[in-house]
C-alpha cells in the first residue's frame, strides 16, 4: 500500500476471502424510507423573529437583520431528510449553526419556525409528556465534550437514561453491563468518569446513548475533542457498531471536519451561515459542489483516499450473484478508492463489495472504478496502485 | 408630612406583632422545643463520653489532627477534678453545659437556615427573577450590624433562646442561599443538556443532577452558616440566649479578664472543631463528585 495509507485502516477494510458467505443479499443504501424530516426549520435568537425572517427571506445579510432587528439567525430555512439507517452528516465551520440545527431536532433547543417530524409525527408539537417519552424511547445524544455527570460511576452514567425511565435497577444494571461490554468498557463499571481518557469518557458517553436502543442517534462533534488517532480509532468503531447493529441505528452526525464528512457520511449536508448550502452524497459534493463555498472546502481533497468503494459500487446482477458466492475476493463498502484499486484493477470480474459481517452490498466494476478515479485531470493515483496495474497487465 | 423609615419599621413589626401572635407562638414554641431537646441530647451522655464520640467523629470524616484538636480543645472545656499527693486540684474552664447549650443553639438555627436556605437557592438559581430580588435582600441581611437584628427578635419572640436563634438564623442564612444558588448555576450546560435529552423530569434534573453535582458548593455554604451562627451566638448572649455568650458578656459588664477570656477561648475551640469537621464533609463530597 501506498505511504499515505490512513492508520483507520492499519488492519484492512480490504479482504482476500469473505468471513462469512451466503447471506441474503441486503442492501442498506437502497433504504429510502425518511426517518426525520426537517421542513423550513429557522431558529432565531432574540430580538424580533417575525421581522428577522422576512429580512432574511428578501435576502438581507445575517449581519444587517442583527443590526436591525436585534435577532441572531442561528438556523435558517433548512429542510431534509435523514432516512432509514443512514449517516447523515452536518458539516460546517463553527458558528455555522449546525449544533443548533441539531438540538432543534430533539427540542434541547426550540425551533422558532417550522417542523421536524420523526416517522411522520410532528415533534414540534409535543407536549413535555411526550417529548421525554421520545427522548427515552427513540433518540439520544452524544455531546462533544462527553457531557458525563462526575458524581455518578461509569455504570451510574450509562444507566441514566433507563433509570430516568423507571426501568428496574436490575434490569437496567444488565443492559448497562452488556453496552459498556460492547463499547470496549467492560471492567470500569465502577470508575468515575474523571479517572478515564478522553477516549474512554466519550466510550461512556456513547454507551450511554446506546443503551436503551435508540433508532435515532445524535452525534454532536461527538469525537472533534479527540486526538487524531483515538478519533479515527472511534469512527471505525462507530461505523462497525452501526454494521453489526440489526436494526442499525440512522444517525445525524455533526462535524467540522470535512475528511469525517467524507469519511462517515452516506449523505452529507454542508451548513453556512445557517443555511444547508448543499445535501449530497460524497461523490456529488465531490464532484458537483453547489456553489463556492462548497467548491472552497472540497478543492483540496484527494478524491482516491475519501471516496470509499460503497460510492462507485453497484448492484450484482443475478448471473454475477451466483459467481460471488463463491469464494472471491472483496472490498469493504467503507475501504477508500485508492486502497481497492489493485484489487479491482487486478480482477476481470467485477469485485464483491462486502461489509464486515460477510454480506454481500454491491460490486464494483473496473470500469466503474477507472471513471470515477480519473474524473478529474491529474489525479494523483497511488504510486503502488499504478505499480501493480502495470504488473497485472503483464501478467 | 414626616416620613421616619425607623418609626416605619416599627410600626411594621408592632403590625406583625397584633397580627400574626399566633403564628409566632407556633414558632417560638416549635423552635425553642427543637433547641430545648437538642440541648437534651448532648448534654445525655457523661461529658467525657461525648468528647469521645466528638473526636471519634473528627478522625472519622476529618483528619487524625483534627481528632486530637477536638480531644484536647474540648477536654479543656471541661472540667476534671482529683487528689494528687493530698492537694485537690481543679483543671479545666468548666464550661461543659454552656458548650452544649451554644452547640444546640447552632445546630436549630443552622436547621432552619438550611430548611430555608436551600429551597430559596434552588429557586433563585431556577429563576433568574427570583435571583434578582433575593440577590439585594441578602446583601441587606449580612450587611445590617447583628446586634440589630435582636431588637426585633426580642420584642416578637420576648427574651431567652428563641430570639436567639431567630437572629442567628436570619444573620447566618446568606450563604446557604448564595452558594446553593451559586453551585447549580455551576452545573455544566452539557451534563443539563444530557440529562435532558435523556427524557429527565424537571424533578429528576434536580435530585439526580443539579443538587448532586451542587453538592461540594452547597456543603461550603453550609460551612459558611455554621460558623456564622457561631459568630452570632455572643451577640445572642445579650438578650439572654445563654451558652458561650455568656461569660464573654460577663467580662465585659465586669471587667473580668479571665471570664471573658475563657469564654472567648471556648468559642475558638468550639468553631475550629465545627469548621474541620464541616469542611472535611464538603471535601469528601467534593472528591466524589469532581467536576469533569
Amino acid at each position: 500500500m501506498g505511504a499515505g495509507r490512513p492508520a483507520a485502516f492499519a488492519h484492512g477494510f480490504v479482504q482476500s476471502t469473505p468471513s462469512r458467505l451466503r447471506l441474503p443479499f441486503s442492501n442498506r443504501y437502497f433504504c429510502v424510507m425518511a426517518v426525520i424530516e426537517v421542513e423550513g426549520l429557522w431558529k432565531i435568537f432574540g430580538g424580533d423573529p417575525e421581522r428577522a425572517r422576512e429580512m432574511a427571506r428578501e435576502g438581507v445579510s445575517k449581519a444587517e437583520v442583527k443590526a436591525e432587528t436585534g435577532s441572531v439567525i442561528a438556523v435558517n430555512d433548512a429542510t431534509f431528510e435523514v432516512r432509514e439507517q443512514e449517516i447523515f452528516v452536518v458539516m460546517g465551520l463553527s458558528g455555522s449553526g449546525k449544533s443548533t440545527l441539531l438540538r432543534c431536532i430533539n427540542r434541547l433547543i426550540e425551533p422558532t419556525f417550522g417542523t421536524v417530524e420523526v416517522h411522520g409525527e410532528d415533534v414540534t408539537a409535543y407536549d413535555d409528556e411526550q417529548l421525554r417519552d421520545i427522548r427515552r424511547t427513540k433518540m439520544s445524544m452524544v455531546f462533544q465534550n462527553f457531557g458525563l455527570f462526575p458524581h455518578r460511576s461509569v455504570l451510574g452514567n450509562v444507566e441514566y437514561g433507563l433509570e430516568v425511565a423507571g426501568m428496574s435497577k436490575s434490569e437496567r444494571e444488565d443492559k448497562a453491563r452488556r453496552t459498556l461490554d460492547l463499547v470496549g468498557l467492560e471492567g470500569y463499571e465502577e470508575s468515575r468518569p474523571s479517572e478515564l481518557s478522553g477516549g474512554m469518557q466519550q466510550r461512556v458517553g456513547l454507551a450511554r446513548a446506546l443503551v436503551n436502543d435508540p433508532e435515532i442517534l445524535l452525534m454532536d462533534e461527538a469525537f472533534s475533542a479527540l486526538d487524531p488517532l483515538i478519533r479515527d480509532e472511534m469512527q471505525n468503531e462507530l461505523l462497525q457498531l452501526q454494521e453489526m447493529w440489526d436494526p442499525a441505528a440512522t444517525i445525524l452526525f455533526i462535524t467540522h471536519d470535512l475528511d469525517e464528512a467524507l469519511k462517515m457520511g452516506d449523505r452529507i449536508a454542508i451548513m453556512k451561515d445557517g443555511e444547508l448550502a448543499q445535501v449530497g452524497t460524497p461523490t456529488e459534493i465531490l464532484t458537483s459542489p453547489a456553489d463556492e463555498y462548497v467548491r472552497s472546502f472540497v478543492e483540496n481533497v484527494n478524491r482516491t483516499k475519501v471516496l470509499q468503494a460503497r460510492t462507485v459500487m453497484r448492484d450484482p446482477r443475478d448471473e454475477e450473484e451466483a459467481r460471488l458466492r463463491t469464494d472471491s475476493p472483496s472490498v469493504h463498502p467503507r475501504a477508500p478508492l485508492a486502497e481497492i484499486l489493485p484489487t479491482v484493477l487486478k480482477s476481470d470480474e467485477p469485485v464483491a463489495v462486502r461489509n464486515g459481517q460477510g454480506d454481500l452490498k454491491g460490486v464494483v466494476s473496473r470500469s466503474a472504478l477507472m471513471e470515477e478515479v480519473t474524473r478529474n485531470a491529474g489525479v494523483d493515483l497511488e504510486e503502488e496502485a499504478v505499480e501493480e496495474v502495470v504488473t497485472a497487465r503483464a501478467s | 408630612m414626616d416620613l421616619n423609615i425607623g418609626a416605619a419599621f416599627e410600626a411594621l413589626i408592632d403590625w406583625l406583632k397584633t397580627n400574626f401572635e399566633g403564628f409566632f407562638e407556633v414558632a417560638a414554641t416549635a423552635i425553642g422545643s427543637t433547641t430545648e431537646g437538642l440541648e437534651d441530647v448532648l448534654l445525655l451522655l457523661p461529658s467525657w463520653i461525648m468528647i469521645l464520640l466528638f473526636t471519634a467523629l473528627a478522625w472519622w470524616v476529618a483528619s487524625r489532627g483534627v481528632a486530637l484538636f477536638t480531644l484536647l480543645g474540648m477536654g479543656i472545656l471541661d472540667s476534671y477534678q482529683f487528689t494528687l499527693f493530698g492537694t485537690e486540684i481543679a483543671v479545666g474552664m468548666g464550661y461543659w453545659e454552656l458548650t452544649m447549650e451554644t452547640l444546640a443553639l447552632i445546630l436549630s438555627s443552622t436547621l432552619l437556615s438550611l430548611l430555608m436556605g436551600i429551597p430559596l437557592g434552588i429557586w433563585a438559581a431556577k429563576s433568574d427573577t427570583v435571583d434578582a430580588i433575593i440577590r439585594p435582600v441578602l446583601d441587606f441581611m449580612q450587611t445590617m450590624p447583628a446586634f440589630v437584628y435582636l431588637i426585633p427578635a426580642v420584642v416578637l419572640f420576648g427574651l431567652g433562646t428563641v430570639p436567639g436563634v431567630i437572629a442567628t438564623f436570619i444573620f447566618a442564612t446568606p450563604p446557604c442561599v448564595r452558594l446553593t444558588n451559586l453551585g447549580i448555576r455551576q452545573v455544566s450546560e452539557e451534563a443539563i443538556e444530557a440529562a435532558q435529552s435523556f427524557g429527565s423530569t424537571p424533578t429528576q434534573m434536580l435530585f439526580k443532577v443539579e443538587l448532586p453535582m451542587a453538592l461540594p458548593t452547597i456543603l461550603a455554604g453550609i460551612n459558611q452558616t455554621v460558623l456564622l451562627a457561631l459568630s452570632m451566638v455572643v451577640i445572642a448572649a445579650l438578650i439572654g440566649s445563654g451558652g458561650l455568650g455568656d461569660p464573654v458578656v460577663q467580662g465585659i459588664q465586669q471587667l473580668q479578664i479571665a471570664t471573658g477570656f475563657e469564654g472567648g477561648l471556648a468559642i475558638v475551640i468550639l468553631a475550629i472543631f465545627l469548621d474541620r469537621v464541616t469542611q472535611a464533609i464538603g471535601e469528601r463530597a467534593g472528591t466524589t463528585a469532581q467536576a469533569a
